[in-house]
């Protein structure tokens, strides 16, 4: 029987000629990612060499990313000291794979790590963020992990007993309709499969709509995979995945393409056809409550927000231009924009992007997790909604446990921001 | 025995455990301050000392759901709680296998805020309804981290045998 493409990145980096799902294995790491929390491994760092008589030394500190996004610039004296220890820890470990608070090589995380090429087909990944699901877009095995699991990492080189998981392949067919994309089919997906259906379980992309996906959207659904539960989003690596790579990554060394094989065996197969999708939105106040459209239009929203780790890249930010561009956000609604990164901020820039977004009235925010997490720069009133591109909605997400948010797609956002309530975006475009 | 003190639905997310806007507190001896935080009552009475040690929180599916924070887990770890739920979300079960916070799963499980239960190597039993849930064993390879007592010490024991001395 053959492997799928997790089954195939854990067997190489256990060493073995071959895993099954099932199996513990004690996989080596390829790259090992952390942001602000990176505070707390370092804690725990610490404590795993406290009493050995050992110098506390990271295992290999090319293999370690660490950027800060959660809470840029720092909202508090708290965290920035906590960010400040992390600085003087990756001066001290010779840490390469640092962002900090830049306007350059600054971002979130989940597209510092693809853009910089940090992560190749094949890799074992670890990120103390549960959206580090994200990185299968590029091949990757790539899982979130606690911090005290990330200090064993960092000690030892490896994830210590991995049981290797079971994969569900979905086979996604047809083209999208205009105004229907990839954030539409996960959102979609979660609702079929609920937040709990993909525990444990790899979720491998696969058919003609995954092909010509483009990175950017692959990274998309691979991103949300963990709202179903998933441990892992993987999109067999493909001509797409060298072209970013090369292209816009700019990597020059050696890029292996790994593929499942074709009797590798799956745990189900799920069939979708999105050339009949229509735009999806998670209501309150869990992921996988998803509506179509039209059970939702209608609905006031107070705060739009365009970006985060799942919807701030070019083509997201593209999309909101060009249905906002000379136009203006409805009164009593605000618009928060966060490109996903330092790169990204600046192609759109270049591109004209954000003087169409400003000139409509949003607020074009530093790259960064922003208010996705509750924590500052856009929380929400008493009672009020937002309706964001971000990846959840749980009570309380955006720092207030009496409002609500909903999830979307970029088209959604945009066009709901012009009228006020939740817009569908293919009537805008019929006008 | 131990008490049921609180009894919650399906997909508590970590934002309800521990919220995000916490999340610059990262010691696990600073985390218990916010269990709950967004749950004023239910808070108040963790912070009062009103839950005492060894009660229990009763879930049902996919509890800790969401992010990574570790915080979720020490929060709850600072009071002493065991949780029993139906199921947990897979960061959440590996976080608590590695601080050491007692997790028990068990399908169907019901009870009500107050039942006196029985945590058994096998099951749960509550006293209150006179009803058994049979438990569901954690794999072997993440039992070997709760009898290292921690992943801290298991990670310290793997060190010592690669770097030390060699």
């Amino acid at each position: 029987m053959g492997m799928t493409v997790v089954e195939k990145n854990l067997a190489r980096a256990s060493g073995k000629s071959a895993v099954r799902a099932g199996d513990v294995v004690e996989p080596r790491v390829d790259l090992a990612m952390s942001h602000e929390n990176a505070a707390l491994v370092i804690n725990q760092f610490l404590e795993v060499f406290h009493g050995t008589g050992l110098e506390p030394r990271v295992w290999d500190p090319s293999k370690i990313a660490i950027i800060f996004d959660h809470r840029v610039p720092a909202e508090s004296s708290k965290t920035a000291t906590n960010q400040k220890k992390v600085r003087e820890f990756v001066a001290a470990q010779g840490i390469t794979r640092f962002h900090d608070i830049r306007g350059d090589s600054g971002g979130i995380c989940h597209q510092v790590l693809p853009e910089n090429g940090y992560v190749r087909p094949g890799y074992v990944v670890v990120g103390t963020d549960s959206h580090t699901t994200t990185h299968g877009a590029l091949g990757a095995f790539s899982f979130g992990i606690g911090a005290t699991e990330m200090a064993s990492v960092w000690a030892l080189g490896g994830a210590v007993n991995v049981e290797v998981p079971a994969s569900i392949k979905v086979v996604v067919k047809g083209l999208f309709p205009p105004m229907v994309g990839p954030k539409d089919l996960i959102l979609h997906l979660i609702g079929m499969l609920t937040a709990q259906g993909a525990n444990y379980r790899v979720i491998e992309f696969h058919g003609d709509a995954i092909s010509r996906m483009p990175t950017s959207g692959r990274l998309v659904i691979c991103n949300m995979a963990v709202e179903a539960g998933a441990t892992s989003g993987i999109v067999p690596s493909d001509k797409e995945t060298l072209r970013y790579l090369r292209v816009s990554a700019g990597v020059k060394d050696n890029i292996d393409i790994v593929l499942p094989d074709l009797d590798a065996e799956y745990e189900r197969v799920i069939d979708v056809d999105v050339s009949h999708l229509v735009p999806q939105v998670a209501c309150p106040h869990t992921v996988d409550n998803v509506r179509p459209i039209d059970e939702v239009a209608g609905t006031r929203v107070h705060q739009i927000v365009i970006g985060s780790c799942t919807n701030g890249r070019l083509d997201d930010l593209e999309v909101a231009a060009r249905i906002l561009r000379g136009k203006n956000v409805a009164a009593g609604t605000r618009m928060l924009v966060f490109p996903a990164s330092g790169r990204i901020y600046a192609q759109a820039l270049e591109r004209g992007l954000i003087g169409d977004l400003l000139g409509a009235g949003a607020v074009v925010m530093n790259p960064g997790c922003g208010p996705c997490l509750g924590v500052h720069q856009g929380a929400l009133g008493d009672g009020e909604t937002a309706l964001s591109t971000t990846n959840r909605n749980f009570k309380g997400r955006m720092g207030n446990p009496s409002a609500e948010v909903y999830l979307c797609s970029p088209a959604v956002a945009a066009a709901s921001a012009l009228t006020g309530v939740v817009t569908d975006p293919r009537k805008g475009a019929q006008e | 025995m131990a008490t049921v003190a609180f009894v919650a639905g399906d997909d508590v997310s970590t934002d309800v455990i521990y919220p995000g806007r916490y999340m610059a507190t990262v010691l696990p001896a600073e985390t218990p301050q916010f269990a709950f935080a967004d749950n004023a009552e239910l808070n108040a009475r963790l912070k009062a000392g009103q839950i005492p040690p060894g009660s229990l929180i009763v879930a049902g599916k996919n509890f800790g759901c969401g992010s990574s924070r570790e915080q979720a887990v020490s929060t709850l770890k600072g009071y002493d709680l065991t949780i029993v739920a139906e199921s947990f979300a897979r960061i959440f079960m590996q976080n608590a296998i590695n601080l050491g916070l007692q997790v028990v799963v068990a399908p169907g499980v019901q009870a009500s805020a107050g039942d006196e239960i029985d945590v058994l190597p096998d099951r749960v039993m509550n006293r209150s309804t006179g009803n058994a849930t049979p438990t569901v064993r954690l794999p072997e390879a993440r039992q070997a981290i709760i009898d290292a007592g921690g992943l801290i010490a298991y990670t310290r024991t793997l060190l010592l045998q690669r770097r030390g001395r060699g």
